[in-house]
């Protein structure tokens, strides 16, 4: 049974973390923070089937944060996991070898590398399967764990240990939200640590209901993106503020905006806290890129406002 | 007990069946696809309580069997060739889950080129996977193994994935009669799944599997216990074949052992085209010949001390192996010859390569292998591997070439 808490103010969050510490994570990981979050309102009736990246470091034998189960998979098949463990409590319970009220909800725990890109096929299946699961992704926009090379995720002009170059990443940021939108799940919703009352009120419509469901963090990520750890929140503000994390859901065929700048800050108050932007400030500023990923941002809350 | 004639893939299927399996996730291959269409018919009729899911890779597929086993339910599943490969990530992963359930693999040869046909280099890409391996070779064979299979998996000390492997083809589409056993007596000899053995995810209990370890001393831990597991399945598969013997009436152990027992010469087989050999047996016997053959049932874990046992003493072996591993040869003439290694009594080993992608083995061939035997055993030295091909065959070969435009006619007709 799927029950839902309301949370209407920042007083009505959870007090305290029930995510044991001591982890492995880097200081000022946001996807770390986002996980937090999220678990002191899912709690311990939880099973994470995770995929190869960052957050494989949670457990590591003996020790587990998890007060609920984990199952490690492999960096492309998470969700198919899920599919089994989700399965199997099915059956069990069926069978009445689980009582209704341990059942546990299955939630895959990926990274951006596996979310959009290796992982995506199964991804795709369970939701074609109608899996009734949660996929959290922090998105760090590389492949972190392997020194934060680039993947799907990363954004134009970003640098990268493998996008060095005077003109970073030349690709462009894959909209996974569409996609998973496009296959009309359950839910699809962004999310970040840095708002943590929008945070809950997704995480509490998305345990009201049942079949695939997907809650994409932005993680401001020190290591990979080069700043200072104490900033990983404000960073996590200004994507918000600049436009350059929308926040959304998507729900009943339909897409709403869940937190709308007022006024948008200029996209550079973003860029320039971070050093895997630095090339667009330094020797020389590069007019012609910032303004390329300005047009950009302000194109999508155009859309979004004429629309 | 009902006699039915069944296929390989029919008899695959009726052993999941009779197995009362509870979870079965799925994904198409040839010459695979029968045995999951036969249980999706059984369950769409409501004579199996099994729930089925179609993944969207053997990949999944995998990695799916492995999670709903460890969380507490039968699972099987069943692959071929790319199949088993395109999973083999996980067919690794989940052993060291130690999730116990069965994937039925119906061998085909590998790409490229790509083929439909049989041959062992898929079931063999898996050999040090931990998953343990029990090849048939008659369509009766396969039903029994799917028991025998279950109940070695779950067994305690063993919890290790179980593959059934027929060979596409020659066993998955033969048609033969089978004694299909009554699902009561197959219920007394394999026992619902045991529910200490699952990894139990539930509230208040922090489980977790296939956790990340840190240093070489705790990774090597866990991946002797897995050999020592796998090792411990073999007495294992022998008490359970004793007791199906009992319940069932047919003998099972780790080696058929074919008119070995006064044989000079053996051939030694895995699979379905095993039969041929003992067709060349009985015809090789009636010229005079003293010959045998031996079929290891279990490969994983290999049976090295059964061998060393029934080929003691032997005037030579041959190993035919329907697979080839490029820059090597035959796997199972090398682990063979590396079990015999400083054994005083050990035969003369020579080694042929055959029926690969579905290539026949003629009854002459095999008496031509017998014959080359004889002679190297009589000289006292190994003949050269060889990779059976008829001089018909490369004419044949040539043809197509000359057709594939790859050599000029005039020099494709002269080679
Ligand atoms: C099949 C496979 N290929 C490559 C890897 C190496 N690998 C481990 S983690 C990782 C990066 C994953 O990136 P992402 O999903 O974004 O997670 P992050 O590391 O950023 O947390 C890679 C490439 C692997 N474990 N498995
Ligand atoms: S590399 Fe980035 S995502 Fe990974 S643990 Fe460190 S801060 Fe978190
Ligand atoms: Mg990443």
């Amino acid at each position: 049974m799927k029950s839902t808490t309301d949370f209407h103010s920042k007083r009505d969050l959870p007090q305290k973390h029930i995510l044991g510490t001591g982890t492995p994570m880097c200081p000022g990981c946001g996807g770390l923070a986002a996980l937090h979050e999220i678990y002191d309102i899912m709690g311990e009736k939880t099973v994470f089937v995770n995929a190869a990246g960052c957050m494989t470091l949670l457990s590591v034998y003996p020790f587990t944060p998890f007060r609920g189960a984990w199952l490690y998979t492999a960096m492309a098949s998470a969700p198919a996991g899920a599919q089994g463990v989700r399965d199997a409590l099915d059956i069990l319970k069926v069978k009445g070898a689980i009582k209704e009220e341990d059942d546990l909800e299955v939630i895959v725990l990926t990274g951006d590398g596996s979310a959009y890109g290796m992982g995506i096929s199964a991804t795709s299946g369970a939701i074609d399967r109608d899996l009734d699961f949660i996929y959290l992704c922090y998105d760090n926009e590389g492949y972190g764990n392997t020194g934060h090379q680039y993947s799907a995720a990363t954004p134009h002009g970003v640098k990268t240990a493998t996008s060095k170059g005077s003109r970073g990443y030349p690709g462009f940021k894959k909209d996974l939200f569409s996609i998973w939108a496009a296959h009309k799940p359950a839910y699809v919703a962004t999310i970040i640590a840095a708002e943590p009352l929008d945070l809950a009120q997704k995480i509490a419509k998305a345990s009201s209901l049942s079949g695939p469901r997907l809650l994409l963090a932005l993680a401001p990520c020190p290591t990979g993106w080069s700043f200072d750890p104490s900033l990983s929140i404000e960073i996590g503000k200004k994507a918000v503020q600049t436009g350059v994390w929308p926040l959304k859901e998507y729900v009943d065929g339909k897409v709403v905006h869940t937190k709308i700048p007022k006024k948008r800050l200029p996209v550079e108050e973003y860029l320039k806290l971070q050093g895997r932007y630095d090339h667009l400030f330094h020797p020389h500023r590069d007019t012609k890129t910032l303004q390329e990923i300005q047009d950009r941002i302000d194109a999508y809350w155009h859309k979004v406002t004429y629309s | 007990m009902q006699r039915e004639l069944l296929t390989g893939n029919g008899a695959a299927a009726w052993g999941a069946r009779l197995a009362r399996i509870e979870y079965l996730p799925a994904f198409p291959i040839t010459p695979q696809t029968e045995i999951i269409e036969n249980l999706s018919q059984w369950i769409d009729g409501g004579e199996m309580d099994c729930r089925m899911v179609t993944m969207d890779s053997e990949h999944s597929m995998i990695t799916a069997a492995g999670a709903a086993a460890v969380t507490g339910v039968r699972t099987c599943t069943a692959t071929s060739s790319q199949g088993l490969l395109h999973g083999m990530e996980m067919l690794y992963t989940v052993a060291g889950w130690r999730a116990p359930f069965v994937l039925i693999n119906v061998s085909r040869g590998l790409a490229a080129p790509i083929t439909l046909e049989p041959d062992h280099n898929d079931i063999l890409a898996a050999r040090d996977s931990s998953c343990v391996q029990l090849h048939c070779s008659t369509c009766q064979e396969v039903v029994d193994h799917m028991l025998i299979a279950f109940r070695l998996a779950e067994s305690e000390g063993v919890r290790l994935p179980v593959i059934v492997n027929l060979d596409g083809f020659y066993l998955s589409f033969t048609r033969e009669v089978v004694q299909l056993p009554d699902s009561r007596t197959a219920d007394a000899f394999l026992p619902p799944y045991p529910s200490d053995f699952s990894l139990r995810f539930r509230p208040h209990e922090p489980v977790s599997a296939g956790v990340a370890v840190l240093g070489g001393s705790t990774y090597s831990y866990f991946r002797y216990q897995a050999h020592l597991a796998s090792l411990h399945a073999l007495p294992q598969y022998e008490k359970i074949c004793l007791d199906f013997a009992d319940l069932f009436g047919r003998q099972y152990g780790p080696l058929e052992e074919y008119q070995n027992k006064d044989a000079e010469y053996v051939f030694i087989m895995i699979g379905s085209y095993a039969t041929k050999a003992k067709q060349a047996v009985d015809s090789l016997r009636e010229a005079g010949w003293k010959i045998g053959l031996v079929r290891p049932r279990i490969l994983r874990p290999y049976p090295e001390a059964h061998l060393c046992k029934a080929l003691q003493g032997k005037k030579g072996v041959a190993v035919i192996d329907q697979n080839i591993s490029m820059g090597k040869g035959g796997i199972l003439y090398t682990e063979l010859r590396s079990a015999l290694y400083g054994h005083p009594d050990a035969p003369l080993l020579a080694s042929f390569i055959g029926g690969l992608g579905g290539r026949d083995i003629k009854e002459e061939e095999f008496f031509e292998m017998a014959s080359v035997l004889k002679q190297a055993s009589a000289d006292g030295t190994p003949p050269p591997p060889r990779l059976l091909y008829t001089e018909e065959e490369m004419r044949e070969m040539r043809a197509l070439q000359t057709i594939a435009g790859a050599i000029p006619v005039a020099q494709g007709d002269s080679r």
